[in-house]
């Protein structure tokens, strides 16, 4: 039961238009599995895709090629009318807490606006219990229940949308940048609170970031992507103990720690900067920012291979 | 912020931003008070007005300004100041129904063309394109002229003639706001499509709109006495600005008064609501927030440094 | 304190702002002193007057809307609060820069990057020749690491870190004796990040510029600056060389919080011990400290006034626990 696994993608492709011919390889084969209970982070920088992939999860966007199964079923090719009942058991928390508030609901609206459309609740003292039970999982004072999101500060408008979030008792979670808009004091207090909800309910993540630190506090496997592509993919322990495609070794060596005696950032390697994601050539995307790139990483996409058992990568070192 | 339990509506009024910062300037109270008091003339002008505004006096015609007609007579010896009293109610009319006939319509429109995108969103915006390349008074002459006179006729003409707008700005508003979080958020919710436009877009639609009506009902006053002032508008002896300075301006150079008044009634009108709709689009626009100050001139500067 | 002139000296510096709704003390009472060619991080989070400190000292605090209530403010001699708008005026770009978060916002989309870097080099040295100007242009070019033959493309051609590296060189194109850096890595990704880092701390080592870095990170300053003032609610409550905020025992309770707080790359820990409650509300003015609220040491004597005490040669904190030094001062 344990190691049930609640989600799954296949080769997962998201493009989009742009212009006439041409198309944004958003998601480009993109393959994962993750297990009830457990969490994903995926970590890249800006245009890497991370944010569609998310989407495309939850059908937000239609999939342009491969498959995602959800429990065992395939939900790829579903329509809105059939994707409801599944929609109930996954939810999104967003990045930016005032974007994803309608500015002109209180904070009790924005929670019970899902009890209300799935008709959960059978009359309106339910209801209100409902809201109070769930405002006290997200730690909001019963005060704040009438008041409107931009009243609130960042910590507490990211509560009313995990609150929303959790109204529905979902099982899988896609958390989008969840804490990068936050001041790290309150920062931590949402990323105690995601893991506390974690313990208590067995929620499934997926975690989209771009911050290495709080992907490795929160995450049980780790996915590096790189322009559309997954390029490093292993248990979070192995991937910092062991990070082997250039990139995560790049990623890992600019994050900037906070102490006098952590070895000065090393700018000799990611010189360049993201590639075009438009109609990329096929090979490493990598390649033209890669220390250690040959002419074997051109031509041809470098399929991921484990190196070690559940530790995956896709260079041709390996 | 901690004391943010349940208010009622008087108290979220008091408290609302927008209208601390709109009547924090001191014209735009004279101009909301001047409205206040045209509108409540207009709805007790029977009260008001010292003579029939119909009624000819065929003994007193075109007599200046007097005790008995403090701003005269016109031509049918009509008292010129009952007139521009019983006129303000056809302003008025014709101001809040073009307005409201072309803000629903227009909206409406905006709103299905953002939503559905695509061939149904080319079309109607085409035709509005169209109509917007038409000068809005050619436009409501037009209309005037197929409709027929009458005071219905005139306000379903200009506010035709004012639809496109509000359907540009809707649909501005409707691309902005259908991708951002919170649309995102509802359809997350199990939130079907309609129940999403109308729940999350269209309210967040609303302000634009807003400030778009109070600035032309103005437009929309003008276009009356526009109309009226050609001869297209409501059908005489009914009192209309438009017709009065119509009809007034013939005896410009002997009773220039005739004219003049009811020119001046218009300007105030609609002078008080553009500066209205003005303060209101700086009230709301939250772009601004912040950086208007509290009104006071006060400009501290630090003392003499230590 | 030194006897060696300081390029900057801030005394009892406090800002508000009157807005339609309240008023807001972003600043109260901040002292600071800064050398040439030193670089000082002012950490803290939102609402902490960084921003506010950065622009008084530049004199670009919102017109009619921000306010320096009280204090003095000498940069390089010249006394910013009783000196007139000109000679301000002058001052910027030549001998105090700010480096913006924002570089998408901070350069204008209709003109070339190089006429950017032109306009103030026109602006301060109107004595020097066309060919004088450009060959200073092209120098500042390629002193940010983009080759000069690219002065003629404009700032969409450019990817954002690009961007931020014009932004810089335009920041640095009068050789200012200090630069004040809003986050400027903030909106970069992390190896964007750790490139503009190491140019910016090259450039100014080379030039021997000061420089004011404003940032929430503590890694950044870690990695960048000599000195460190970590404010709260628009006080310093710490303040020290890098070595007395990141190698030490003694540190603001804030200060602490602000450490465990951060998810560590390079230790394992199972739970992050968060700092409770929220940012104090900053139209308040209480007379204590201002972190009591949410302080686990907090006691009735937090509600005083607190001084800041001097708990090392250079380490100052702003709270009651610790013993100030009996020989300083």
């Amino acid at each position: 039961m344990e190691d049930k696994i609640l989600i799954e993608a296949k080769n997962l492709k998201k493009y989009f238009k742009v212009g006439a011919n041409a198309q944004l390889h958003a998601v480009d084969g993109v393959s994962f599995t993750i297990k009830k209970g457990q969490t994903l982070g995926v970590v890249g920088e800006s245009g890497c895709g991370k944010s569609t992939l998310g989407r495309v999860l939850l059908r937000l966007y239609d999939v342009t090629d491969g498959q995602i199964l959800y429990d065992g079923v395939d939900i790829t090719k579903m329509d809105s009318k059939e994707i409801r009942p599944i929609r109930a058991r996954m939810q999104m928390i967003f990045q930016d807490p005032s974007g994803s508030l309608d500015p002109r609901k209180s904070v009790k609206e924005l929670i019970g606006e899902p009890l209300k459309i799935y008709k959960v609740c059978k009359n309106q003292e339910e209801y209100d219990r409902r809201i109070a039970e769930i405002m006290k999982t997200v730690g909001l004072s019963e005060r704040y229940t009438e008041s409107f999101s931009h009243e609130l500060d960042g910590g507490r408008r990211q509560r009313i949308g995990i609150g929303r979030a959790l109204a529905m008792d979902p099982e899988f979670i896609v958390c989008d940048e969840p804490v990068s808009a936050l001041d790290v004091s309150i920062q931590a207090q949402i990323l105690n609170l995601l893991m506390d909800l974690q313990k208590e309910k067995g929620l499934t993540y997926i975690f989209i970031t771009h911050d290495l630190s709080v992907v490795k506090h929160i995450s049980h496997e780790i996915m590096v992507m790189y322009l559309g592509q997954c390029v490093e993919y292993a248990k979070t322990k192995d991937l910092f103990a062991n990070p082997l495609h250039p990139y995560t070794q790049g990623l890992l060596d600019a994050v900037p720690i906070p102490s006098l005696k952590a070895k000065k950032l090393s700018t000799q390697i990611m010189r360049g900067e993201l590639t075009s994601p438009v109609d990329p050539a096929p090979g490493c995307r990598f390649a033209a920012r890669c220390p250690y790139a040959t002419d074997a990483c051109r031509g041809k996409d470098i399929p991921l291979k484990e190196v070690e058992p559940g530790h995956f990568v896709s260079c041709t070192r390996f | 912020m901690e004391n943010t339990k349940k208010k009622g509506l008087l108290d979220r009024l008091k408290s609302s931003r927008v209208l601390r910062v709109m009547f924090g300037r001191k014209i735009i109270v004279v101009c909301a008070v001047l409205i206040l008091v045209m509108v409540l003339v207009a709805i007790f002008a029977p009260v008001i007005a010292p003579y029939d505004p119909n009624k000819d006096d065929l003994y007193n015609v075109l007599k200046g300004c007097s005790a008995e007609h403090w701003l005269g007579t016109d031509s049918n010896g009509r008292d010129v100041l009952s007139r521009i009293i019983y006129g303000a109610r056809v302003s008025f009319t014709v101001g809040l129904v073009a307005v409201l006939i072309s803000s629903v319509i227009g909206m409406a429109l905006g709103l299905i063309s953002g939503v559905a995108g695509g061939v149904v969103d080319s079309v109607i915006m085409r035709i509005m394109d169209a109509m917007m390349a038409v000068p809005m008074l050619i436009l409501a002459l037009f209309l005037g002229a197929i409709l027929g006179q009458g005071l219905f006729n005139v306000c379903l003409a200009i506010g035709i003639s004012m639809v496109p707008q509000y359907a540009r700005i809707t649909r501005g508003q409707v691309l902005s706001v259908r991708n951002a979080d919170y649309v995102t958020a509802g359809t997350l919710c199990g939130a079907s499509r309609v129940r999403n436009t109308l729940v999350h877009v269209f309210p967040n639609c609303l302000s634009a709109n807003i400030v778009t009506m109070t600035a032309s009902l103005g437009g929309a006053i003008l276009a009356e006495a526009n109309l009226s002032f050609l001869g297209m508008g409501i059908s005489p002896p009914t009192a209309s600005w438009g017709a009065m300075v119509s009809g007034g301006y013939k005896y410009l150079s002997n009773q220039p008064v005739i004219a003049i008044a009811p020119g001046i009634a218009i300007m105030i009108v609609v002078l008080c609501f553009n500066m209205c709709g003005d303060a209101l689009r700086d009230a709301l626009d939250p772009k601004l927030r912040g950086t208007l100050g509290n009104g006071s001139k006060k400009r501290r500067k630090a003392t003499k440094g230590v | 304190m030194s006897e060696k002139e300081k390029l900057l000296k801030i005394q009892d510096l406090s800002v508000e702002y009157d807005t339609e709704i309240s008023t807001v003390y972003a600043v109260n009472g901040l002292d600071m002193e800064l050398g040439y060619g030193e670089t000082l991080g002012l950490v803290g989070e939102t609402g902490a007057g960084k921003t506010s400190t950065a622009l008084s000292i530049i004199q670009l605090l919102p017109e009619g809307i921000g306010f320096v209530t009280s204090g003095s403010i000498q940069l390089d001699g010249v006394d910013m609060l009783n000196t007139p708008e000109e000679t301000i005026r002058k001052m910027r770009g030549s001998t105090v820069s700010m480096i913006f978060q924002d570089p998408m916002s901070a350069l204008n989309p209709v003109m070339t990057v190089g006429a950017q870097i032109m306009e103030v080099l026109k602006i301060h040295h109107p004595e020097q020749s066309r060919a004088q100007l450009e060959a200073r242009v092209d120098e500042m070019m390629e002193l940010v690491g983009i080759p000069a033959k690219r002065k003629t493309e404009y700032p969409h051609q450019f990817s954002g870190g690009m961007k931020q590296r014009i932004v810089i060189a335009v920041a640095l194109a009068c050789e200012p004796k200090l630069i004040l850096a809003d986050e400027p890595t903030t909106a970069l990704d992390v190896t964007i990040q750790a490139q503009m880092l190491g140019l910016i701390n090259d450039l100014q080592k080379r030039l021997n510029t000061a420089m004011i870095l404003i940032t929430h990170d503590l890694g950044v300053v870690a990695q960048t600056c000599e000195k460190v003032m970590v404010m709260y609610a628009g006080e310093a409550i710490e303040y020290g060389t890098a070595e007395d905020i990141f190698e030490t025992d003694q540190r603001h309770p804030y200060t602490q919080g602000l450490f465990n707080a951060i998810p560590k790359l390079n230790e394992e820990c199972d739970r992050l011990e968060a700092i409770e409650g929220m940012m104090a509300d900053p139209t308040q003015k209480p007379k204590g400290c201002r972190f009591a609220d949410r302080c686990k040491y907090a006691t009735a004597e937090c509600r005083a006034q607190q001084p800041m005490r001097q708990v090392g040669p250079t380490h100052y904190i702003r709270c009651r626990l610790f013993d100030p030094m009996q020989s300083a001062r």
